[in-house]
């Protein structure tokens, strides 16, 4: 079972509130002692995750929560725009798609990066992505 | 606006970046860093990116642009001081930056571009020399 044990929500609706993002979620992540390598997967992943809100819904929220399951933490984040949604999920996860100009990297990419990773998106309401990396391991 | 620094070395254009890049910074960067290849007609750039923690693939297609464009303006580039876990991170994301040239740190990189300088113009001179041989 995952707990959450605090929430802390980010409003990103410009290009620099990606690096006060990025910060705050480095704090979190050396708070719950989190490996090094871990943390970078892990911001690595939101910064991708964050670019897309930007780009193709003009921004959105993030949820940073810190989880447990008994021993080990871990760092969940749930980003939500109310972007034109994502009409091909299977399509959009595969290596090299992109309907921007990007490498495609970005979706298939960070799931490599974390734990977990949930993606729901209704057409012309929105997108949301879950995911989840655990401290160690 | 902020502004990443470039500064010429010789032959060589020298970048560090010292602070978390976002979007239009490192777009910023690249159309400054080919405009000072063209200028100063370097040979080479040695960009340092020891002080940055997170190349996610906005920054990674940044960089190998820079490669590109620079090779096209006959300059070599050299990534220097990557940490490890940027590393680990990179290659899983699925990025694995081919045709950039790397080194450990800055003396490596410089010796690295620095052997490549010398290496296409010993190949001019080889060419030279058959061109000789062949007047003979």
């Amino acid at each position: 079972m995952i707990l959450s044990l605090s929430k802390d929500a980010i409003e990103i609706i410009k290009e620099q509130d990606v690096v006060l993002f990025r910060n705050r979620l480095k704090e979190t992540a050396i708070r719950i002692k989190m490996s090094l390598v871990n943390q970078t997967r892990l911001i690595t992943a939101a910064s991708e995750l964050v670019r897309n809100m930007l780009r193709y819904a003009n921004g959105g929220m993030c949820l940073i929560e810190i989880v447990t399951r008994g021993r080990d933490n871990g760092i969940r984040l749930t980003f939500t725009d109310k972007g034109p949604g994502i009409p091909d999920i299977a399509l959009a996860m595969r290596d090299g798609y992109s309907t921007g100009k990007s490498l495609g990297m970005g979706l298939p990419g960070s799931k490599r990066l974390v734990n977990e990773f949930e993606i729901k998106s209704q057409a012309g309401e929105g997108t949301m992505v879950i995911i989840l990396k655990w401290s160690h391991g | 606006m902020d502004k990443i620094p470039i500064l010429k070395m010789g032959p060589f254009l020298l970048v560090t970046i010292q602070v978390d890049l976002y979007d239009r910074l490192a777009l910023t960067l690249e159309a400054d860093l080919v405009q000072m290849v063209n200028k100063t007609r370097a040979k080479g750039v040695l960009i340092d990116i020891s002080a940055v923690s997170i190349v996610d693939s906005f920054m990674g297609r940044i960089i190998g642009n820079i490669a590109s464009m620079s090779k096209l303006l006959e300059a070599e580039t050299v990534l220097v001081g990557m940490q490890p876990a940027v590393a680990i991170t990179l290659i899983e994301l699925g990025l694995p930056l081919n045709g950039v040239h790397t080194a450990l740190d800055m003396e490596r990189g410089m010796n690295l571009l620095k052997s490549m300088i010398n290496d296409t113009s010993n190949i001019g001179d080889n060419e030279i020399e058959e061109d000789d041989l062949i007047v003979e």
